[in-house]
């Protein structure tokens, strides 16, 4: 490259107690470089970030911005140095408008008027039209992340990182996105983009690094290396893909036809006349952008939500008025999204969290009396068939990492013999080695005569596993069609286009 | 019954009176549910504020000096809350109720020498021309100047939240600490400033009602008026003006029931004196029907490593 580095991090070392987060990590972004920070969960991709925005303090090492030393004390600092960070979850403030949450990731931003002309003339030199004036908790996610970008750009940033931003996007509005990126790197933006999504970065980034439990493990160019070696770097073994077996589809097992409810939370999506039909040994893999009736299709299976007896049948039977544990004693399980509150009590142990879903089927308590012992057996065979990272089952939900507690919340359905199962967003940040392992699981499940519902966001995971998919788009269900013969254009359509994220003309 | 005893004109001057202490109070815990921290010890801190003012102005002659001090002793207090609540973290809940048993105790005790004493009294203003209009002089422009401070208060409250930077900063603490974090801003710091600001209006807001209002010291003399300014500030849905009208309900309503009880209207004395709280509670119940703007971080407690 003709010019000097942008940024150069050498031997960056952070360590937290009983955890080094960084170990000697170094790396090079170039001018107008798109250079992508791959690596699993835990691997010290966050902390490095959060040093180079000035978030946190490295313990020892040296960054070097344009060739002068770089240590910026707090975020201000960063950004008054042309660095911008659009981060994974959303930092807005849902009860202030566009143009307020701008405003407070600047550091002199001019009067609101004036602020708002200019958030219209940016945003639509980059294609994202947005109204300054409305209020961010309406907005969809993908225009929430369109405030962040246009939040950086508004302070014409020499580096945007980006960690995860394509995580809630249908396929054509990753496509606007990235339009976005190649168009400011053409203007001389670097842009440091974090993501697991391994085609992305294929498709989007000049160079790679990738971290693996705290460490520099390589570097590459992503355009010239496979996702599988790429993913291998990252985990450090050999990637089990999972394996399908042939299966029989057997008969109709769960029935929903022409089921409207409306959402229990202000903010939620009524399902509309909803109609799906699940066959034993099949995988059914639902697809649609976060908030568009996915938590209340979770509930009307589970029994959270209950309709009218006849609007859900299981094996001919109308379960649409049973409750949560009725369905459970019928063999009717389901996971849900939100590991902390929703599928597992945070401060409570994983024992008592076994016992709490295990029960029923598992025989747990008898005569209103809890058995500790049996209860304390089945965690201990969750924890070792699932291969869950803890001390022991006496360790509260909290204390474990995302992945693992998800592999144990998969797995105490998983090992309850579900007839069927339904589970939605299995592997949200969990890392591709466990991702693995839950997507075999649910395979396996499937092979051994149950039925499967799988609610997901990531249609690669969707997939590599579903028979059939079908979309969710504000409440309404597609029809499900096999998914084998299905190309990306046909799902982004399933799902509703681009949500209105056409470019500005 | 003699309805005709009440001066309409002395009845509305009063119930300005009789407001400004709740007023003074809910602005206060107006801006620190804004930077969304939930302080339960206003009571304790209006009655530390009223001995601490009342004692103040006793001693030194001046009622003005007594209200400074008052402002002191709140925000004295309120750092006790910040001491448990910021940085060691507990819950605020209980550190609020704490707070007001902790100021209730501490105010009997300061005041014990100080029952039956009559303070040194504050002065009314005097505009030339405006203050000798024959009503609207007596109602609006002849009160003491603590009582416009109040008023005055209550727009900068408003006008800050609304228009500066500082504002949308304290409301963004309150919406999302977190994202706020992220952004580089010190949201302890912030918060510490909210709570002290809290302590302040409510100490001035007790020394009022031991200085003006009264004027004596009795222990207990706030009688829940802490409570009241609390429940306003949900019920005006952390607006200020929403805040200013039902302050000025409660004391409308206050005022009038014991005008009524005096004129001798058959009504039981006890329906008379429960109606001001059910009719402001009412009033703001309607009002607040939009439900919209209880700040996100309302009682969450901050913790940076998070």
């Amino acid at each position: 490259m003709s010019h000097p580095p942008l940024l150069t991090l050498s031997g960056l070392t952070k360590a937290y107690p009983g955890v080094v987060a960084n170990d000697q990590v170094s790396l090079t972004i170039g001018e107008g470089e798109v250079h992508a920070l791959l690596g699993e969960n835990g691997a010290g991709k966050s902390t490095l970030v959060k040093m180079i925005y000035g978030l946190v303090k490295p313990d020892s090492g040296t960054m070097t911005l344009r060739g002068t030393p770089y240590e910026p004390g707090e975020p201000r600092e960063a950004r008054a140095d042309g660095i911008a960070m659009v981060f994974q979850h959303f930092s807005l403030f849902d009860a202030l408008n566009v143009a307020e949450n701008i405003a407070l990731g600047m550091e002199n931003p001019p009067p609101m008027r004036d602020l708002a002309a200019r958030i219209r003339e940016v945003s639509e030199a980059y294609g994202l039209p947005l109204d300054p004036f409305r209020t961010v908790g309406d907005l969809s996610a993908g225009e929430r992340q369109r405030v962040e970008i246009i939040r950086c750009l508004l302070q014409d940033p020499k580096l945007l990182i980006m960690d995860e931003p394509t995580s809630v996007l249908t396929p054509q509005e990753v496509e606007i996105l990235f339009q976005t990126l190649r168009k400011l790197k053409s203007e001389g933006t670097s842009i440091l983009y974090i993501s697991h999504k391994l085609e992305e970065i294929r498709a989007l980034c000049d160079h790679a690094t990738i971290l693996r439990l705290g460490k520099n493990v390589g570097e590459c160019v992503p355009a010239e290396t496979s996702a599988r070696d790429m993913a291998e770097l990252m985990v450090g073994t050999t990637l089990q893909t999972p394996e399908r077996h042939a299966r029989d589809v057997g008969e109709v097992i769960l029935d929903i036809s022409g089921l409207s409810v409306a959402s229990p939370s202000e903010f939620g999506t009524a399902l509309k006349n909803l109609h799906l039909t699940v066959r034993r040994g099949e995988i059914l893999g639902i697809g649609g952008v976060a908030g568009n009736g996915q938590d209340e299709l979770l509930s009307v299976l589970s029994g959270e939500i209950t309709t009218a007896a006849d609007a859900v049948k299981f094996d001919g039977k109308a379960i649409g008025q049973m409750g949560p544990n009725a369905r459970r004693a019928l063999g009717v399980l389901a996971a849900p999204e939100e590991r902390l509150g929703h599928a597992a009590a945070p401060d409570m142990s994983l024992t008592e969290n076994a016992l709490l879903t295990g029960a029923a089927r598992e025989g747990l308590a008898q005569n209103g009396f809890l058995k500790w012992g049996a209860a304390k057996e089945f965690a201990e065979t969750i924890i070792k068939a699932f291969d869950v990272r803890t001390p022991g089952p006496a360790n509260a939900a909290r204390s474990l990492s995302g992945g693992n507690l998800q592999k144990f919340v998969i797995g105490r359905e998983v090992l309850q013999r579900p007839e069927v199962l339904v589970v939605n967003q299995p592997t949200w940040g969990v890392d591709a080695a466990a991702a693995a392992a839950i997507r075999q699981a649910l395979l396996d499940l499937a092979a051994g005569g149950a039925a499967v519902i799988c609610i997901s966001q990531d249609l690669d995971e969707l997939m590599e596993i579903s028979d059939n998919f079908a979309a969710l788009n504000e409440g309404r269900l597609s029809a499900p069609r096999p998914a084998v013969d299905l190309t990306v254009d046909e799902i982004g359509l399933m799902m509703g286009g681009s949500h209105g994220m056409e470019v500005a003309h | 019954m003699d309805l005709s005893a009440i001066n309409p004109v002395l009845l509305v001057a009063s119930l300005m009176v009789a407001a400004t202490p709740i007023l003074l109070a809910a602005i206060g815990e107006l801006v620190v549910e804004k930077a969304g921290v939930l302080n339960l010890g206003v009571e304790g801190m209006m009655i530390v504020g009223a001995i601490a003012g009342f004692a103040t102005a006793v001693e030194t002659g001046s009622p003005l000096f007594g209200f400074l001090i008052s402002a002191f002793a709140g925000a004295a207090l309120s750092l006790l809350f910040v001491i448990m609540t910021q940085v060691a973290l507990a819950n605020q809940v209980a550190s609020g109720l704490a707070l007001t048993l902790f100021g209730l105790g501490l105010s009997a005790l300061m005041g014990q020498s100080y029952v039956g004493i009559k303070p040194p009294q504050l002065g009314q203003i005097h505009l030339p021309v405006l203050s000798d209009l024959p009503v609207v002089g007596q109602i609006l422009f002849s009160h003491d100047i603590i009582l416009y401070f109040g008023i005055a208060l209550t727009a900068a409250v408003w006008a800050v939240l609304k228009y500066t930077r500082v504002g949308l900063i304290l409301r963004a603490v309150g919406e999302n600490h977190d994202a706020a974090h992220a952004l580089g801003y010190k949201v302890v710091r912030i918060r510490i400033l909210a709570i002290l600001f809290g302590g302040a209006c409510a100490g001035l807001g007790g020394a009022y009602i031991s200085l003006i209002r009264v004027p004596q010291w009795t222990e207990g003399m706030t009688a829940g008026v802490g409570w009241i300014a609390l429940a306003l500030v949900v019920f005006a849905s952390w607006k200020p003006w929403r805040a200013l009208l039902g302050a000025y309900l409660f004391g409308g309503v206050t005022v009038v029931q014991l005008n009524l009880q005096a004129a001798g209207v058959a009504i039981p004395v006890e329906y008379l004196a429960m109606s001001p709280y059910l009719i402001t509670i009412l009033v703001l119940v309607m009002l607040s029907a939009d439900k919209s703007s209880a700040p996100a971080a309302l009682g969450r407690i901050f913790h940076a490593s998070r």
